[in-house]
């Protein structure tokens, strides 16, 4: 370690450095130990005399540290992070807790409406509403065989669950997703401010942001996983509706411009229908993350399938985990099927696509 | 056909680039387009452009591609704004307009046909057709009624219900003509609205537009790149080039007066005797001495020939409404079918 000190020294900052140590109060546990291992350190470094150019540190935060008392560990910076969010914590509460308890309660409601209602009942009602959107006997036959069997191996609740949370995200998804999607598309600023935030979002790992959000509200609250499955979930919507409207065919747009459309009449009367497969593509991948986001916020309480895959990871439980992930496997097709099916209707029924 | 001018364009000057006034100094002080590119970067659009365009009459304005006629015709209706000049329609300066009053010029006084149809894909074709109307706010049943008349007329009755993409090229374009009939506007601007099609699908469309102006008598702006289009359709030639105007009147005297070897190339190839008519190659003034028969004035030379069999020494009277008016000599007539050599 003393290769650091002297360099201190060489520096001149031998004073600030001290300086700073004499200001330390009483010893935490962690200078202790620090101690202690600068003492190991220097023992094994053979004579104390600086050692060898191969014993050189880490150029570390810890080992400056144990060099310059004045530098600050690295804990201090964990700590300082920690502080930070906290203290300003409850001021985010203030403004993030209402606008987001609606959240709340949607999930809550719709959690007890699909495990509340009888089975005999809710399974009719699901099949009808894959009639009505994939008008396709086969994919009705699909998710027909697929709750069926997910309700043998009385897997029903927990499907019931991780659909109901599916269902209340997407939809807030496409509920704000398309309507800044069309905004990036009509802006090219919106679009170079909102684009590398979709980049972060797809990027930034689930794990990461769960973080942030355990500390913002409490785990007991749907919300918290609501909103980690929203922020995951939401990139594909908006970047395919921004796509969708920019990829208009310009020969159209222009002659809408030619007969003396209004924007709105554009946008709604061109733009939109034009760039339905896309944003429908959008909400198709919008849904399927969902369904990958809601598995991981098992972590964070959300109820589900995915409880019991966790439980099958914490208590080795093999056949629960894979049963469960199996289940998960259903739902993911079903729910791709389903939608997929859904835009090839719409692309049949405007085969503009050349 | 009145003398009525319904659309003037007055010293029309287009630049595109970063900074086109500044630029516009540059080119009213007699730059080129090359030198403009080159040394400021920006693009001529279309320079000094004056061009008057009577009521109820087909301005064809022909040029290679790049020379600017795409660009001129979507300042007639704004879709592009000029850098400096003037687009008076109906007396009225429309580059002062708002954009209240734009939309209206737009909807009411003016539709377009484009190269690549424009249709809205996923519409149908009456829905297509009665888009201007749509537009504008009619009722559906009233603009429906208006939509297959007009969808009858081009020649797709009982096709309402089909999408677009189920129609030809011809068809699509059809559609595009029946479009802009619909919207009732007194200005049909055509841009290259038939380049897209077959040769032959070409001379119908060519024919039923010919055959729509002889009862409609609108207005009609058209673009094109072809000589044979643009000399079949003409009442009115522009012929552009680099953005500039190198000559324009009528038609034939183009055809027997090229003002510049541009034009003398462009017009080498033409089938003459198809385009040009008795009445601009026949000596005017009362048919002295022997003649061999009558033909009228709007003949094609290619006719008189049929008629004379091919023999030389014939002389022919020439009769416009049932009067005489000059007479044809076989002669005069081979010259003119020979185009007149540079230098």
């Amino acid at each position: 370690m003393a290769s650091y000190a002297k360099f201190f020294d060489a520096l001149g900052l031998r004073e600030w450095c001290d300086g700073g140590a004499g200001g330390d109060g009483p010893m935490s546990m962690a200078d202790l130990m620090a101690q202690a291992r600068s003492g190991a350190g220097g023992a094994s470094g053979g004579g104390g005399s600086g050692g060898s150019f191969w014993d050189l540190p880490l150029p570390s935060l810890n080992n400056f540290h144990d060099a310059c008392q004045a530098i600050p560990q690295t804990r201090d910076l964990t700590i300082g992070l920690e502080r930070a969010f906290l203290s300003a914590r409850d001021a985010l509460r203030i403004v993030l807790d209402p606008l987001t308890q609606p959240l709340s309660w949607m999930l809550r409601e719709m959690l007890w409406l699909m495990t509340a209602t009888p089975w005999f009942i809710m399974l009719p009602i699901l099949l009808l509403v894959t009639w009505f959107v994939a008008r396709s006997w086969s994919v009705v036959l699909l998710v027909a065989a697929s709750l069926g069997f997910l309700t043998v191996v009385d897997h029903y609740t927990a499907a019931m669950q991780t659909l109901a949370i599916i269902f209340v995200c997407a939809f807030i998804c496409v509920l704000f997703g398309v309507p800044l999607g069309i905004a990036m598309s009509r802006s090219d600023r919106l679009q170079r401010i909102v684009t590398p935030i979709l980049d972060m979002l797809q990027t930034l790992p689930a794990f990461v942001y769960l973080i942030p959000l355990i500390f913002l509200f409490s785990v007991t609250e749907p919300k918290l996983y609501g909103i980690a499955i929203i922020l995951y979930a939401i990139v594909p919507v908006v970047r395919l509706t921004d796509l969708g409207i920019r990829l208009v065919d310009r020969d159209v747009i222009e002659a809408a411009n030619a007969f003396g459309m209004t924007s709105r009449q554009k946008l709604f009367g061109v733009q939109i229908p034009l760039a339905l497969p896309n944003i429908m593509a959008g909400v198709n991948q919008t849904i399927m993350m969902s369904l990958a986001m809601v598995v991981i916020a098992s972590l964070v309480s959300a109820p589900g399938l995915g409880v019991l895959v966790l439980r099958g990871i914490r208590n080795l439980e093999l056949g629960v985990g894979l049963i469960a992930g199996f289940g998960i496997v259903l739902l993911a097709i079903v729910l791709d099927r389903v939608t997929k099916a859904s835009l090839a209707r719409i692309d049949v029924s405007q085969s503009s696509r050349h | 056909m009145s003398d009525k001018l319904k659309i003037s364009i007055r010293n029309l000057y287009k630049i595109f680039g970063d900074n086109p006034r500044s630029a516009l100094a540059d080119v009213l002080g007699g730059m080129s387009k090359t030198e403009l590119l080159k040394t400021r970067r920006h693009v001529l659009g279309l320079r000094d452009i004056n061009v008057d365009m009577k009521e109820g009459e087909i301005t064809v304005v022909m040029g290679l591609s790049g020379s600017g006629k795409s660009t001129l015709i979507r300042h007639l209706n704004r879709l592009i704004e000029p850098t400096s000049g003037e687009v008076l329609v109906d007396g009225e300066n429309i580059l002062t307009f708002g954009e209240t009053k734009l939309r209206e010029l737009r909807r009411k006084t003016m539709s377009m046909v484009f190269q690549k149809f424009g249709l809205l894909p996923h519409r149908t074709v009456l829905d297509n057709a009665g888009m201007a109307l749509a537009t504008q706010g009619v009722k559906r049943a009233d603009y429906e009624v208006e939509a297959r008349r007009w969808l009858e007329r081009v020649g797709l009755g009982g096709q309402g219900r089909q999408y677009p993409h189920q129609l030809s090229g011809g068809m699509q374009q059809r559609v595009g003509i029946a479009r802009a009939l619909t919207s009732n506007s007194g200005i049909m601007l055509m841009d290259e609205a038939f380049s897209a099609l077959d040769p032959l699908i070409r001379t119908d469309m060519q024919d039923l537009l010919i055959e729509l102006q002889n009862e409609l008598h609108k207005t009609i702006v058209f673009i094109t790149h072809d000589l044979d289009e643009a000399l079949k359709l003409a009442d009115h030639l522009v012929i552009l080039k680099d953005g500039a105007v190198v000559q324009q009147g009528e038609p034939q005297d183009i055809l027997l007066n090229p003002s510049d070897p541009y034009i003398e190339d462009f017009v080498r190839d033409i089938n003459r005797a198809r385009v040009l008519r008795v009445r601009s190659v026949m000596q005017e003034g009362p048919a002295e001495g022997e003649v061999s028969g009558e033909i009228s004035d709007t003949d094609n030379l290619e006719s008189v020939i049929a008629v004379s069999g091919g023999a030389m020494d014939r002389r022919y009277r020439v009769m416009a409404e049932g009067k005489p008016v000059g007479v044809l000599d076989m002669s005069t007539l081979m010259r003119a079918l020979v185009p007149r050599h540079p230098g």
